[in-house]
């Protein structure tokens, strides 16, 4: 071995080179994205939602990135608050279903047959149906609103990773080192503790940072059909059904560049969960 | 699990029966706590123009000045003899509505779904077997980025694209205005169906890609294609006599089963072209507060899902040895 | 008919953490197998036995680095060698029916094989219905399925998709693992007709006392290095093994002394300067610090410096 390949270079001191490291990477400018948009929605003052009929219609331009609305509002302020929006509808209505699959797939798997029974029919009653039709069921039921897409969006999410929290204990529950343990003496928490855990935590929160995306797409895809409609505060949806008629004139920039920023957003969620799994997955973290 | 036997079909229509009845409790449950007044949702804004007694007759026959649980039962009596009721915004039977409009998702669904089936398996075999090549980055980057792109994104660029800056497809509806659906031919039908089925594909297409792709980088690191390696077959051999067998099993029964995502996404689709389709109908509904037909579609679509699983069940038990024979010797 | 020099495996992984860290799970192999004569590769699990086929077969994964030399009929066996005669003049017993497509027929797999190796179709029919013959099986069970194969009848088949070509050299992978007395003996008993024949056999597996009975010579291999080469002779009166490692393997089957020497064998990422069974070792001295060659000893080799 020679000498210079000894001192490391500067790609292998960041790490770039390896799969782990770049997953580490990626992870971080996710954040630091998510971040610095959340923060720039907070600071952008409200003065670019005025509206303001000598700028109106402009195409994208240096002065407005986004172009603007026929009102003369600027469209990137409209649309890094409505991403913003979008975001919070999202992570709250991901973050109640999560919280409900894992409760609902812990007991399911643990409370014994008669738990199991009602759980997996509550499952496959809520799949019964394409998920937007129960999407639809549920803002109507709301009467319409954004917390009626809130709550539709959570209520409707969970079934997938409860499914999968679920599978994951039942298997575990059958492993044979998890049932030396008992034998040995071990009380169901230590189990629960030691064993079960670290096998589902991985699991878990992957799942529930892929359930992000589809959240948000959920929401956006909810609000954009015209349930849920809070024009004074509008979401990245509502931009899009208000810009859907002027596209036939000619107003591209008005629906396609806030779904582009949706786009990327969500896709950086999942580029996330996948940098996530990359590092975590024993199957996979050896590339 | 189980070859095709009379006990399964009975359990299988049990299980149907179960689904359908707790799905309509379920919509039923989830309509009466609407804001919205029963009488309104199921007359309208043809309140103002029927006489006390015509609403007075409505009012009686579907029971709307009872308590929610009577209101059910009535409805669920109607459903079982066979009239889902009068739709609101289209002063039609729901009946006739859903079979109309189905008819004309039937075709925006089948095209996506055959289209995005089969590109998808392709593209995604083609990317498995031939990891880290130049195609596979290709198909890759195309997936990953258009796999999770929202489906009404997708369809006002295309729109724009092609209906507004360069004219070659209409913008809206599934005929030339002007033009009754029993008119049209059928390249206007096709002419007003590639846009909206296009949208459906392309993310379709790379969905199906990068889970058929995954599937077959398994296959290939697997048990039976390193024997086939060792034995001296070529890339390409393990890749068409070991890796796509194992793939298109699962591959088509997931097809099956993914019938309701298809539906979802036709609902977005006609939304953005005005494609008078069963999803627009969902919407209408929705939105104006269409009992009946809300109730019927959601029953409907049920009915639907249930019968991708249903196929996938079967298509299983008969393409897969395993099961096959499996249940065969069983008995 | 093939000569393995001082080949060497090793692969980059990751460890906890950051590190990258280098695995070797074969450091230093040799052996030799002469056309007609079955040589048993035998050592404990993780011991690089399944390596050695799978790098005689150039069939290692992406990651790994290979040195030293095989060579073949006299030739080194280079990748595009190897891949011009894998399945044609080496061919693989597999372990288990895990390893053949579950959703073929085994008739057909087995006429796979054999046009694989060479033949045109009605000759590999034919080769293949000579194999399911040869190996007793009815002509019912060309057409089952890898999962209504089991046990013995498994094993056979296996055998015969190996056979249906005219492949020289023979590398049977464990090929007595969860199988019934009467059946294993059945299964070296074929190994023992090839041989008979003319063809190599290389047999990889921890059954030392199975492998005796039918092996010519024997290639006892610890972490990774061939600690001795010797004839399966030797193994009957134990005076003449010559390694303290082929003798403590000896000892601890349960037909002979059923002891075990305490200790593991070393890690695969660990390095070791000296030799490799030093840390076991009961006649350990300070000569063992130093590298170990394999020398010759009566009729075999050795790699120990009190043989």
């Amino acid at each position: 071995m020679s000498t210079e390949a000894l001192r490391p270079t500067l790609a292998q001191r960041l790490r770039l080179m390896d799969g782990r490291g770049r997953a580490a990477w990626v992870l971080v400018l996710c954040l630091a994205y998510f971040a610095a948009l959340v923060a720039t929605a907070a600071m952008m003052s409200e003065s670019g939602l005025t509206t303001d009929f000598l700028h109106k219609k402009l195409a994208p331009c240096l002065e407005f990135p986004f172009g603007t609305d026929w009102l003369g509002r600027d469209m990137l302020v409209r649309t890094v608050k409505g991403l913003t929006r979008s975001l919070g509808i999202g992570l709250l209505a991901a973050s109640v279903s999560s919280v409900v699959s894992a409760v609902l797939g812990t007991l399911s798997a643990t409370l014994g047959r008669k738990t199991d029974a009602v759980v997996t029919t509550l499952i496959d009653l809520v799949m019964a149906t394409p998920h937007l039709v129960l999407l639809i069921l549920v803002s109507f039921a709301c009467g319409g609103g954004a917390t009626g897409v809130i709550i539709a969006v959570a209520v409707s999410h969970w079934t997938r990773l409860a499914r999968i929290i679920r599978a994951e204990i039942l298997q575990l529950k059958q492993a044979e080192f998890v049932m030396v343990s008992r034998k040995l003496g071990r009380s169901p928490w230590w189990i629960a503790r030691k064993h079960m855990l670290p096998h589902i935590m991985p699991q878990f929160t992957i799942g529930l940072i892929l359930l992000f995306p589809h959240a948000i797409l959920h929401a956006a895809g909810l609000t954009f059909l015209g349930f849920g409609l809070s024009p004074h505060n509008p979401s990245i949806g509502i931009l899009l059904s208000e810009s859907m008629r002027h596209i036939s004139t000619g107003y591209w920039w008005l629906a396609i560049l806030p779904g582009l920023s949706l786009l990327v957003t969500v896709k950086l969620f999942d580029v996330l969960g996948n940098s996530l799994r990359v590092i975590t997955d024993p199957k996979t973290s050896q590339e | 699990m189980h070859a095709i036997s009379l006990r399964f079909c009975m359990g299988k229509a049990g299980r149907l029966a179960l689904i359908l009845s707790l799905v309509s409790v379920l919509a039923f449950t989830l309509v009466s706590l609407s804001p919205v007044d029963p009488v309104s949702a199921y007359i309208g804004i043809d309140r103002m123009q029927i006489s006390a007694e015509q609403e007075q007759r409505i009012i009686d026959r579907w029971g709307l000045d009872r308590p929610a649980p009577e209101r059910f039962f009535i409805w669920a009596g109607s459903v079982l003899r066979g009239d889902l009721g009068q739709s609101m915004i289209f002063n039609e039977p729901v009946t006739t509505v859903i079979g109309k409009r189905f008819v004309t998702s039937l075709w925006l669904m089948a095209s996506a779904w055959l289209l995005s089936g089969v590109l998808g398996f392709v593209l995604g075999v083609v990317a498995g077997t031939r990891r880290n090549s130049l195609t596979d980055r290709i198909i890759r980057i195309y997936s990953y980025t258009l796999a999770s792109t929202p489906s009404f994104w997708m369809g006002l660029v295309l729109l724009a694209v092609f209906s507004v800056a360069l004219g070659w497809t209409p913008i809206c509806c599934a005929t030339p205005p002007g033009v009754s659906p029993d008119d049209a031919t059928l390249w206007q039908r096709l002419h007003h169906l590639i846009l909206p089925a296009a949208t459906l594909s392309v993310i379709g297409v790379a969905q199906i890609a990068l889970h058929t792709r995954e599937k077959t980088i398994d296959a290939m690191n697997s048990e039976y294609a390193l024997f086939a390696f060792a034995q001296g077959e070529s890339r390409t051999g393990v890749a068409w006599r070991h890796a796509v067998r194992n793939v298109a099993l699962p591959a088509v029964t997931l097809q099956f089963a993914s019938l309701g995502e298809l539906f979802g996404g036709s609902v977005l689709a006609e939304q953005v072209f005005s494609y008078p389709g069963l999803g627009k109908a969902t919407v209408e509904a929705g939105i104006r507060g269409d009992v009946p037909l809300l109730l019927g579609i959601t029953l409907f679509s049920a009915v639907f899902v249930f019968s991708g699983n249903f196929i996938a069940d079967i298509l299983y038990g008969v393409l897969d040895p395993r099961i096959r024979i499996g249940a065969e010797e069983a008995k | 008919m093939l000569s393995v020099r001082n080949l060497s495996i090793e692969f980059s992984r990751y460890g906890s953490g950051w590190q990258r860290k280098s695995i070797h799970p074969v450091r230093d192999l040799s052996l030799d197998i002469r056309p007609g004569e079955i040589v048993a590769v035998v050592g404990s699990s993780g011991s690089g036995k399944s390596l050695l086929a799978h790098a005689v077969l150039g069939l290692l994964p992406g990651n790994a680095c290979a040195t030293g030399d095989i060579l073949f009929k006299g030739d080194r066996l280079t990748p595009r060698a190897m891949s011009r005669l894998r399945g044609k003049q080496i061919a693989l017993i597999p372990q288990s029916v895990a390893y053949l497509n579950p959703l073929a027929r085994v008739g057909r797999q087995v006429y796979r094989a054999s046009r694989l190796s060479g033949r045109c179709c009605q000759g590999a029919a034919r080769n293949t219905d000579a194999a399911f013959a040869r190996y007793r099986l009815d002509g019912g069970v060309k057409s089952m399925f890898p999962f209504q194969v089991s046990g013995g009848m498994a094993r056979r088949v296996l055998t015969a998709t190996a056979t249906a070509g005219d492949a020289d050299l023979l590398i049977a992978d464990e090929p007595t693992t969860g199988l019934d007395p009467e059946v294993i003996t059945q299964s070296l008993g074929h190994l023992r007709e090839l041989a008979d024949a003319g063809k190599s056999v290389m047999l990889i597996t921890h059954d030392i006392g199975a492998a005796v009975t039918i092996a010519d010579r024997v290639a006892v291999i610890y972490a990774g290095t061939t600690v001795e080469l010797a004839g399966a002779d030797d193994f009957r009166g134990k005076a003449r093994l010559r390694h303290p490692y082929t003798r403590a393997l000896w000892n601890a089957l349960p037909q002979q002394n059923f002891r075990y020497v305490t200790g593991n064998q070393p890690m695969e990422d660990s390095t070791v300067d000296g030799c490799i069974y030093a840390d076991r070792c009961t006649s350990r001295t300070g000569e063992c610090a130093e590298p170990q060659p394999l020398r010759e000893v009566d009729n075999g080799q050795v790699r120990c410096c009190h043989a």
